[in-house]
């Protein structure tokens, strides 16, 4: 069933609308749990399209699976969406950086306010992003430190490739899934692919962890495959390879991997005069879980995240 | 006056980046004014402009005091003001959102922790900057609640205002947020412009600062001694929502006083210019902010009134 999260009417006769598809089984008990699945806070990640898409679909091609409410909400951010801009196109702002939102709010903090009241209540919700245009993912699920203990049994459930344990960094106080945590709703983030893209070997391989999750969870008690264990990263545990120079960055690596120690990652090199200005090399054995994907670099930049390896 | 550059970047096919200050005076760090952050606010680096050039004279006559020194940084962002956009043209990154940055982050943070190294240590750190909203303020001082604000100095930049904010999670990355924190008596400025310039706001800003340092033994300067400002708290703010969409007709302005029930702004239909709705004071007060695009979307903040307020 669809519904309408939020409704806010445009300057030149359009509405714009925030959805979600509340799935549940025939009949009710009662005592099932409910899971959350939202994407596109930000307008250029759009693998979360696809795998919102696969969900509905799964799901309701086979509704006697579901024994819980899943609630999918495929565009929280839907003009970004449209747009194919990050943030809020009228305010350049950045969504996840406005929430829990205040219903005495502007627009944005109105909006954010809606969607964290109809995701309360939930037993677990899902945050899906796509980096941004910029670096590409391995899929990953991004855990505060704060919330490891809560969270790391579900994040292990999601058949991604690592798991990050972060520690806390006050600007993330304003997103979805920090506010959500205080407010009593266990949220995990994925992150996965690349700005504008769809992967959909990387939107499958995170689709079948979500029907284990739920599975786990008591929602869904359709055939799951078995999902990978993840390896579990710690921030000291990953290298962190930057940009000193500005160039073009051109990556020696076929994707995100394994790597051994002084494998060739990629240069940044400078065209006018032929010339490498910078060579990356993985600092050791490891996992390169994070690449950068846009060519253009300024100094400080991201090149890749190496997990395994020396600290940053 | 010296000027030093206090950050430098190379470009790809761009001229290298470069963040310049402007110092006057020499001894302890006594003020650091930092003007446009974002590549619209053209107003803030110009009411620097007209501060450096004042200084420059003040200096050459011996009005600054001896063992005092003040650094103006017109901006830390033209990279973006030239290719005219908002935040750090490359990754869109906000700088002021990313304070006090870090020396091995991302290039944002980069430019962040470069500019937090040189402006932190000063007595007192003066930002102009402006809101996200598209509107116009009164003019006037901001400080965050962070417990080591101090209104009564912020009283001396002689404004009609001062206003308490409660820091909301992402005004930790601010620079004046960082500036307190560090032990930095830091203010806020807000004129009523951003992208385009006003002279008579600018001129009022530069006469605030003036003041403000001469109040505080910095300069020798003679200036009209400005208001005893009233000291409000964000709390106090009504914000008037729009219940429609439309074309936005204001009535009132930043500073006028408005009463319960007056009419202070119509929505009209884009297309068919009938009135959809009147937007009524739902107080009395006085308009501290208003919306100035002509555009309005529904829920939209178009008024922030000071209730019960006169004038």
């Amino acid at each position: 069933m669809i519904e309408e999260i939020a409704c806010i009417e445009m300057s030149v006769h359009e509405k714009m609308t925030i959805r979600k598809n509340r799935l549940m089984p025939k009949e009710l008990t009662g005592k099932g749990k409910r899971f959350s699945l939202v994407t596109g806070i930000h307008g250029d990640e759009l693998d979360g399209q696809y795998i919102c898409y696969e969900v509905v679909r799964r799901i309701n091609e086979h509704p006697e699976y579901l024994t819980g409410i899943v609630d999918v909400y495929p565009a929280v951010n839907p003009l970004g969406i449209d747009t194919g801009i990050r943030g809020i196109p009228m305010f350049d702002l950045d969504m996840n950086r406005v929430f829990p939102g205040s219903d005495s709010g502007a627009m944005a903090e109105y909006v954010a306010a809606k969607i964290v009241s109809d995701i309360i209540g939930s037993d677990l919700c899902l945050d899906l992003h796509s980096s941004n245009i910029f670096i590409k993912e391995i899929p990953q699920v991004r855990v505060n430190e704060e919330n490891a203990d809560k969270l790391l049994s579900y994040a292990k459930m999601l058949n991604a490739d690592l798991v990050w344990i972060y520690s806390s960094i006050t600007v993330l106080d304003a997103t979805l899934a920090y506010s959500l945590n205080k407010l009593g709703v266990p949220t995990l983030v994925a992150e996965m692919g690349v700005g504008l893209r769809i992967d959909n070997d990387l939107c499958h391989q995170v689709i079948d962890g979500i029907f284990n999750l739920m599975k786990e969870l008591g929602i869904w008690c359709g055939p799951t495959k078995n999902v990978r264990e993840p390896l579990i990263s710690v921030e000291g545990d990953v290298s962190v390879l930057r940009s000193d120079v500005t160039g073009i960055f051109v990556s020696g690596i076929k994707g995100l991997g394994n790597i051994q120690q002084g494998m060739c990652i990629g240069e940044v090199i400078e065209p006018i005069s032929g010339t490498v200005l910078q060579h990356f090399e993985s600092p050791c054995d490891g996992f390169v879980f994070t690449l950068r994907e846009h060519p253009v670099v300024y100094k400080g930049d991201i090149i890749a995240r190496v997990h395994g390896g020396l600290h940053e | 006056m010296n000027k030093e550059i206090i950050f430098e970047l190379d470009g790809l096919y761009r001229e290298e980046f470069k963040i310049e200050g402007f110092r006057f005076g020499h001894g302890n760090k006594a003020a650091c004014i930092v003007g446009a952050s974002r590549g619209n606010e053209i107003q803030q680096m110009y009411i620097c402009s007209q501060l450096i050039k004042t200084l420059k004279t003040l200096e050459e006559h011996g009005s600054i005091i001896s063992n005092n020194e003040i650094l103006v940084i017109p901006s830390i962002n033209n990279y973006s003001i030239n290719v005219g956009k908002r935040f750090w043209a490359i990754d869109n990154n906000d700088i002021n959102r990313m304070f006090p940055g870090s020396p091995d982050g991302d290039t944002a943070k980069r430019i962040a922790s470069a500019v937090f190294e040189r402006v932190k240590g000063y007595n007192y750190g003066i930002q102009f900057t402006s809101f996200y909203m598209p509107g116009d303020f009164i003019p006037h001082v901001r400080m965050m609640e962070t417990g080591y604000q101090s209104p009564s100095l912020a009283n001396l930049f002689g404004t009609q205002y001062v206003l308490i904010r409660k820091p909301k999670p992402f005004d930790t990355a601010t620079l004046n947020y960082n500036w307190q924190m560090n032990g930095t008596n830091a203010f806020s400025m807000y004129t009523n412009s951003t992208e385009q310039i006003d002279e008579k706001s600018a001129r009022q800003a530069v006469s605030s600062v003036l003041r403000f340092l001469t109040r505080m033994g910095i300069l020798k300067y003679n200036n009209h001694s400005g208001y005893i400002a009233s000291v409000i708290n964000d709390e106090d703010l009504l914000s008037v929502h729009t219940k429609s969409a439309g074309i936005y007709r204001r009535f009132k302005e930043p500073g006028d006083p408005v009463f319960h029930g007056d009419v202070i702004g119509e929505i009209t239909d884009p297309y068919e210019g009938n009135v959809l709705d009147t937007i009524v004071s739902p107080t009395d007060g006085i308009i501290f902010f208003a919306h100035t695009a002509p555009m309005v979307m529904e829920n939209a903040v178009i008024y922030k009134i000071i209730r019960r307020m006169h004038e």
